[in-house]
C-alpha cells in the first residue's frame, strides 16, 4: 500500500507530511514518558519483523498480491504510540533505501499504515471484548478470544489504512473519491484477511512463549 | 542469549528464506491504480535515487540471492533504527 511519488497532488502530500510530523512528534513525546530502557530492544525486534514480513507478498484474488503491514500487531504489543514510532522507522528505511513509497508521499504513508494502522488496530483490539452481540459473550471467555480480537484488529487496520489512502487519492483528483474508496476497500478487505491471520498467529505464539507481552488482554471473562 | 534476540533471528529468517518466495503480482494499490488508469502518474516521478530499489541488492544477478541479501540488510537496519529510536526515547535508568 506504499504510495509512490506522483500519485498524490502537492496539496495532499504536503498536508499529509505536516500532519505526519506533528503526529509522530506527539507519539515520540508520549513514548518518551512510558518506555522502559529494557523495552528499547523490543522496538528494534518488532521493526525488524515488520520489515521482513512486509517483503513477503502473498497472492490474493485476481492477480493481486498483498503483504502484512503490522501496525495493529505492534500497537497491541507496545501501545499505539510506540506502534507509530516503529512503523515510521520501517517506512523511512523502505523509502530511503528500497524506493518503496515516495519521499514526498512519506507523510501520507506514515499516516495510513503507521498512524491509522496502529491506532485503529489498537482500538479494535481493545473494543472487541465489549462486543456482546449474539451470545458472543461466551466466546470472549474462551481460549480463542485473543485470536479473534487480533484478527479483527488486523483486518480493520488494513482496511482503514486503505480507505485513508483512497481518501488521499480522491482528494488529489486521481479518481472520484467514492470509486477509489470502493476499489481500495474491496481489494484490501481480502488482503486484510491475511493481515488478520498473521496478527492472530503471531500474538497466539507470543502468548505462549512470552505470556507477559500479552498479559494486558482482558477477555472479559473475569479471569484476570 | 537474550530472549529478544530470538525475535531478531525469526525476522532475519523470514527476510532471507521467505522474501524470495514472495508473490510478484502487483499489490492492492498498484492494481487499483492500473485498473483506474492513474498508474502512469508515478512514472519518472521518483524524487529519490534509492540504493536498492525493489529490494534487490545491486551487483547480484541471481534474483533470489539478491532479494534475500537486501532483506537481510534491511531487517538488520530496521532493528538498528528502531532500537536506536527506543534508546533515545527510553527512560534513563537511575541505578543498576
Amino acid at each position: 500500500m506504499h504510495i509512490p511519488d506522483g500519485f498524490l497532488d502537492a496539496k495532499v502530500w504536503a498536508a499529509a507530511d505536516v500532519v505526519a510530523v506533528a503526529v509522530v512528534g506527539a507519539c515520540a513525546r508520549k513514548v518518551k514518558g512510558n518506555l522502559g530502557e529494557r523495552q528499547a530492544p523490543l522496538l528494534g525486534v518488532t521493526a525488524a519483523f515488520v520489515f521482513a514480513a512486509q517483503m513477503v507478498n502473498f497472492p490474493v484474488a485476481g492477480g493481486t498480491s498483498g503483504h502484512f503491514v503490522g501496525g495493529a500487531l505492534i500497537a497491541i504489543l507496545l501501545g499505539p504510540a510506540a506502534g507509530v514510532i516503529v512503523m515510521t522507522c520501517v517506512l523511512l528505511l523502505q523509502c530511503f533505501i528500497f524506493a518503496d513509497g515516495g519521499l514526498l508521499a512519506l507523510g501520507a504513508n506514515i499516516l495510513n499504515m503507521g498512524v491509522v494502522g496502529s491506532f485503529l488496530g489498537y482500538g479494535v483490539f481493545a473494543f472487541m471484548p465489549r462486543v456482546h452481540l449474539w451470545g458472543l459473550r461466551r466466546m470472549w471467555a474462551g481460549k480463542g478470544s485473543l485470536a479473534v480480537a487480533a484478527f479483527a484488529a488486523g483486518w480493520f487496520s488494513v482496511v482503514g489504512a486503505a480507505c485513508f489512502c483512497a481518501l488521499e487519492l480522491g482528494l488529489s483528483g486521481r479518481y472520484p473519491l467514492w470509486g477509489a474508496m470502493a476499489a481500495m476497500g474491496s481489494v484490501h478487505a481480502l488482503i486484510g484477511v491475511g493481515e488478520g491471520i498473521i496478527t492472530a498467529m503471531v500474538l497466539n505464539f507470543l502468548a505462549r512463549v512470552r505470556p507477559e507481552l500479552t498479559a494486558g488482554f482482558d477477555a472479559g471473562g473475569g479471569a484476570e | 542469549m537474550k530472549r529478544w534476540l530470538w525475535g531478531l533471528v525469526i525476522a532475519v529468517a523470514v527476510a532471507v528464506f521467505l522474501s524470495p518466495l514472495a508473490s510478484r503480482w502487483p499489490d492492492g494499490l498498484e492494481k487499483v491504480a492500473a485498473r483506474k488508469g492513474f498508474l502512469y502518474r508515478a512514472e519518472g516521478k521518483q524524487v529519490l535515487n534509492a540504493p536498492m530499489p525493489d529490494y534487490a541488492m545491486p551487483g547480484l544477478r541471481n534474483a533470489p540471492v539478491s532479494t534475500a541479501t537486501a532483506g537481510f540488510l534491511g531487517t538488520i537496519a530496521a532493528f538498528g533504527l528502531a532500537f536506536g529510536a527506543g534508546r533515545l526515547l527510553a527512560r534513563r535508568r537511575k541505578s543498576r
